[in-house]
Order: structure tokens, then C-alpha cells, then sequence
């Protein structure tokens, strides 16, 4: 379980996040909606202290994210992330993008991480590009194969920033296909999206962000068809 | 115009140019090695680090880069020798060529740190690596890349100017050169062959670099 509470950040003079509370349970989906700038992507961030903060907490599994004596990076392996820019390592192979972590952070043999690269890579259907390099690769499988070694870390939670908003639309639908079927098997999803459809069918509860604070939070149904708030309301008579 | 060319005692002594020549080759590739590791570090400093190190890392880099060459070695042989401190003609040309290469390579090194998106680093790290293993495994490859040409210039840069060695009585290439030509008085007979023996080092040293960036840079 993900907690936030009394979450702040600041960039400089600007007040990133303005007090954020928010749980995430277990096998859950939420997903994160709000216009640009509204600090979604810097909570993302923060959950696995990619950025710093400047007060508040967040725990994840009971264990404090920010505290001087967690060893972040064995917490990261619980947190996988795929970003917006799908930052593939171009001078590594699809397979070894994927083996690359197991290999050396979670000391993994070499033929041990290749089998899971390579199961990795076939589950999410690049099971014929192992030796490609990612320059030879469209964008949407290249965000496909940030999404297969993320998971290559088997970790408990995924977070995803953006992650069709770099991809031309013909390759958005494949991008999804994959997140749905993660969503399908249980994994824990913290997605910051602009794709609406997806955040409506796929999620659990959706948050709306303004501002850096949390607008309102409820199920799909209650954002979408019922919104609260005239903030939210607003924002997506704007996004349809 | 009534000067004759001897060439027979300059081909005599070609086993002594040749080996001269390796010893060129080694003083110049090891002056790299160095070069490369320390101009990899000090590029690191002066991105991220703040305070004296970083201070010293510059200063460094000035002086490199700003200076005759041939007075960093001076510096090593006589400046460190007014203190005492006594150097063979070896480890003077090696560290004064070290000295200089890392100055330069550590210039490449920063704009090839600056040209890998920030991006990566947080790929590299949200995957759990430490930041020493998101630098050896996801951004030095990338950055040496980046930085592979101006690697090899630095290398060419190296073997010529080691000849400077001569000036510390240091037996490479130009050293041999000028001690054979002093017995012979063949000046021009025993620098024309060096210079040739030059030539075919720096091409080979190219055509190498270029062979290997087939085999590295395979994306």
C-alpha cells in the first residue's frame, strides 16, 4: 500500500504540491488526470523520490520513501516506472535493456536474466525483437520494452507517466492494449494520463488534480458521469 | 643545390627507429589510458560538484589547455626537479602528455555528459541502480560514444606530440631520431624516415579507431 500524507513541494518560488493526501491499495488502478502543469507527473516523482520533498510523507509497504536510512534503491525495485519519453537505453539491445537491472541490481546470473528478458519481452509482444536496438524500433515498442523492464524488477507497484503522450496516434492503442492486460493481472497502477478513455474503462478510481492539490477522487463513474466539483467538471467539458 | 643523401646508415638503424616508434605508441597510449579515466572524473566535478575540488579540477583544465605543452613537460622535468622531486625522462613525458590529455578530454567529456538526456539518469535509477552503476552501465557508454571521434583526434594528438620527449632526453621516436642523426650527422636522411615511420603510426591508429566503431556502435 502507497500512503501519502500532507504532501508538499515546492520548485523554487513555485508551490509544486499543496497538500496531498492519498492511499493506494493493493491490486488497485488509479489514474491521475489534470491539465498540464498541475503537478501529476511531480507526484509520480515523489512516490519513488525521484524528486525530493519538502513535507509531508509517503510510505510505501510501511517503509517511509524519503527518510535519511531507507536504502531507496532496493524501494525502487518495488516501484516500477515508465516514462512519457520512453527513454530506452539505445546502446543496448531490447534484450539487454530488460536483462541490464536484473543482471546487475538484482545479481541475477547472465543466462538467468536473459530467459526473464526474453519471457518479459514475449509477453508483451516483442518476443522477435530480442537483438534490435531501440533505434530500430517504433515508439510504441519502444515504450513496450520500457514497459517489459520495469517489470523485469517484478515489482509491486507500476507508475506511469505519460506514457502515450510522446507516441504518434496510430502507435497509442498498442501502448494501452499492454497497460490493460498489466491492469487485467493484478498489478497495482498509478497511471498520470491524458487518455480519458483509458482512465474511464481501466481504473479502479480516478483523481483529478488542480493546482497541485487533489480536486476530487472517486470511481470513473462518479468523475466522468458526476462530477462534483465545477473544477473538474470544467476540465473535462475541456478535454472531450 | 649539391647535397647527397645517405640513406644506407638510416636503413641500418631502422630496427632502432621502429622500436623507438613502439615506445612511442606506448608512452602515448598509456598517457591516454590516464587521460581518459581522469578527464572521465574531472568532467563528472565540474557538472556536479561544488567547493575546492572542483576549483582544482578547473584550474587543471586552464592550465592544460592554455598552455604550451612542451612547458607541461617542463614542469614535470625541471619545475618538479628544482623541488627535488626527480622523474625519469619516462614517467616526465608520461605524466606531462597525461597531464594535457586529460585537460583536453575532460572538455569532451562534459559536452558529451551534456548531450545524454537527463532522462536516462532517471530511467538507469527508477530501475533501482545506484548512481556509479546508472553511470557505468547506461551513461559512460553513451558518452564515449558521443565523445569517440574527438577520442581518437586526442590520440593522434598524443603520439605527436610525445616527440617533445626529445626535449627531456627521452629516447621515443624523435629522441632515437636525434640521437642517431647527432652519430651519423644524416639530419635530414634520419627525420625524414621518423617522420614517415609518424605518418603510418597515426594512420594505423585511425584506421584502427575507425575498425573498432564498427564493432562498438553497433546502433
Amino acid at each position: 500500500m502507497i500512503e501519502i500524507r500532507g504532501l508538499h513541494k515546492y520548485f523554487g518560488e513555485v508551490h509544486v504540491l499543496q497538500g496531498i493526501d492519498l492511499d493506494v491499495n493493493k491490486g488497485e488502478v488509479l489514474s491521475i488526470i489534470g491539465a498540464s502543469g498541475s503537478g501529476k507527473s511531480t507526484l509520480l516523482y515523489c512516490i519513488n523520490a525521484l524528486e525530493g520533498i519538502d513535507e509531508g510523507r509517503i510510505t510505501v509497504d510501511g517503509v517511509e520513501v524519503h527518510a535519511k536510512s531507507t536504502d531507496i534503491n532496493k524501494l525502487r525495485q518495488k516501484l516500477g516506472m515508465v516514462f512519457q519519453q520512453w527513454n530506452s537505453f539505445p546502446h543496448l539491445t531490447a534484450l539487454e535493456n530488460v536483462a541490464l537491472s536484473p543482471r546487475i541490481v538484482r545479481k541475477m546470473s547472465r543466462s538467468d536474466a536473459k530467459k526473464l528478458a526474453a519471457r518479459r519481452l514475449e509477453h508483451i509482444g516483442l518476443g522477435d525483437k530480442l537483438n534490435s536496438y531501440p533505434n530500430a524500433l517504433s515508439g510504441g515498442q519502444q515504450q513496450r520494452l520500457a514497459i517489459a523492464r520495469a517489470l523485469a524488477m517484478e515489482p509491486s507497484y507500476m507508475l506511469f507517466d505519460e506514457t502515450t503522450s510522446a507516441l504518434d496516434p496510430e502507435l497509442v492503442g498498442e501502448v494501452l492494449d499492454a497497460m490493460r492486460l498489466l491492469a487485467e493481472e493484478g498489478m497495482t497502477m498509478i497511471c498520470v494520463t491524458h487518455e480519458m478513455g483509458f482512465a474511464r474503462d481501466v481504473s479502479d478510481r480516478v483523481a483529478y488534480i488542480h493546482d497541485g492539490a487533489i480536486e476530487e477522487i472517486g470511481t470513473p463513474e462518479q468523475i466522468f458521469s458526476n462530477p462534483k466539483s465545477e473544477r473538474t467538471s470544467r476540465f473535462l467539458a475541456n478535454v472531450r | 643545390m649539391d647535397y647527397n643523401f645517405h640513406w644506407r646508415p638510416v636503413f641500418r638503424s631502422l630496427p632502432d627507429l621502429l622500436n623507438a616508434g613502439l615506445v612511442t605508441l606506448e608512452v602515448a597510449t598509456l598517457s591516454m589510458v590516464f587521460g581518459v579515466i581522469i578527464g572521465i572524473v574531472f568532467a563528472i566535478i565540474r557538472l556536479k560538484m561544488r567547493g575546492p575540488i572542483r576549483w582544482f579540477v578547473i584550474s587543471w583544465i586552464e592550465l592544460a589547455r592554455n598552455t604550451p605543452a612542451l612547458f607541461q613537460l617542463f614542469f614535470f622535468g625541471f619545475g618538479l626537479g628544482a623541488f627535488g622531486i626527480h622523474l625519469t625522462p619516462f614517467w616526465i613525458v608520461l605524466a606531462g602528455l597525461t597531464f594535457n590529455n586529460a585537460g583536453y578530454l575532460a572538455e569532451n567529456f562534459r559536452g558529451g555528459f551534456q548531450a545524454i538526456p537527463e532522462t536516462q539518469m532517471r530511467a538507469a535509477r527508477s530501475l533501482g541502480m545506484n548512481a556509479s552503476q546508472a553511470y557505468v552501465r547506461v551513461i559512460i557508454p553513451q558518452v564515449l560514444r558521443t565523445v569517440y571521434h574527438p577520442m581518437t583526434n586526442q590520440m593522434v594528438w598524443a603520439v605527436l606530440m610525445s616527440s617533445l620527449g626529445m626535449l627531456v632526453g627521452f629516447r621515443e621516436l624523435s629522441g632515437e631520431t636525434q640521437f642517431l642523426a647527432s652519430k651519423t650527422f644524416r639530419i635530414f636522411e634520419y627525420f625524414a624516415v621518423a617522420a614517415v615511420i609518424y605518418y603510418v603510426i597515426v594512420k594505423i591508429i585511425i584506421g584502427g579507431s575507425r575498425l573498432l566503431s564498427f564493432r562498438l556502435f553497433r546502433y
